[in-house]
């Protein structure tokens, strides 16, 4: 069973037309590999349906915004993964994805 | 439809919200400026408002499943398929389905018939945002009433 950064990262390749071998674990999605908002829009939708969750990117981006979160914390793709975890243990323990 | 004001949809026929679906129905106008140029002699519905039809149909569902409180705005259209030609007169049924609510996006699958042939189909992703202006809202709930939205459907 592929890891959890490996899922993400094949999504990403997939959706966005980025050779695999360029994302890293390290990557941020927004500065490193360039994706935007609206293919932003595309990977949520993938992980959302490949994971069984509901990413709170809204809650993310205004997190960010309050100055309360870094875009590392959920663009770095290994963060982004913890992140996923995160939401994927909370759903099997019956207790939201924090949305 | 009327044309002119891009308002594609006449009549919400059913909305299911917990099916989250929706069939509504629009009539192509017999007559318009649009037919003249887009066919001489072979009128026809432009793809890219059958496109829109079933981006307005699947904003209707998803204001329904949202009770209005946000606005969908159309962001990315996949998978559009104009299956076969929609002539003036014709009554367009469009049938679309929320296949998922993300957080600050929607996803739909949408399908056109003329009767029992399908025409046009597509999957599109709108993003929801608060209403930018209160105007705004209060049209839409106008729109509402005069398409026969089942404002009932939505009441806390």
């Amino acid at each position: 069973m592929s890891s959890t950064f490996d899922q993400i990262a094949n999504i990403i390749a997939e959706t966005c037309d980025i050779p695999r071998d360029t994302i890293k674990p390290e990557s941020h999605a927004i500065d490193d590999l360039g994706i935007d908002s609206l293919d932003f829009l595309d990977i949520a939708f993938a992980i959302d349906k490949a994971f069984g969750i509901k990413m709170p990117l809204e809650k993310w981006t205004q997190e960010v915004n309050d100055g309360k979160a870094t875009t590392e914390q959920y663009f770095v793709l290994k963060n982004l993964a913890d992140r996923i975890d995160e939401l994927v243990a909370a759903k099997n323990a019956g207790t939201g994805t924090g949305s | 439809m009327q044309l002119d004001y891009f308002r594609l949809i006449d009549r919400v026929v059913a909305l299911d919200l917990e099916a989250r679906t929706i069939v509504v129905e629009a009539h192509v106008p017999e007559k318009h400026t649009i037919f003249e140029g887009h066919f001489p002699g072979f009128p026809i519905m432009p793809g890219v408002l059958l496109t829109e039809s079933m981006a307005q149909s699947s904003g209707w569902l998803i204001l329904g499943v949202l009770k209005f409180e946000r606005m969908p705005f159309l962001a990315i259209i996949k998978e559009a398929k104009m299956r076969g030609f929609v002539s003036p007169g014709q009554v367009l049924t469009l049938e679309a389905k929320l296949e998922h609510e993300g957080s600050g996006f929607a996803v739909t699958k949408v399908k056109g018939r003329v009767g029992k042939d399908l025409k046009c189909s597509a999957e599109l992703t709108f993003g929801l945002s608060p209403f930018p202006d209160p105007a705004f809202r209060v049209h839409m709930d106008a729109v509402a009433n005069q398409i026969g939205f089942p404002l009932q459907a939505i009441a806390p």
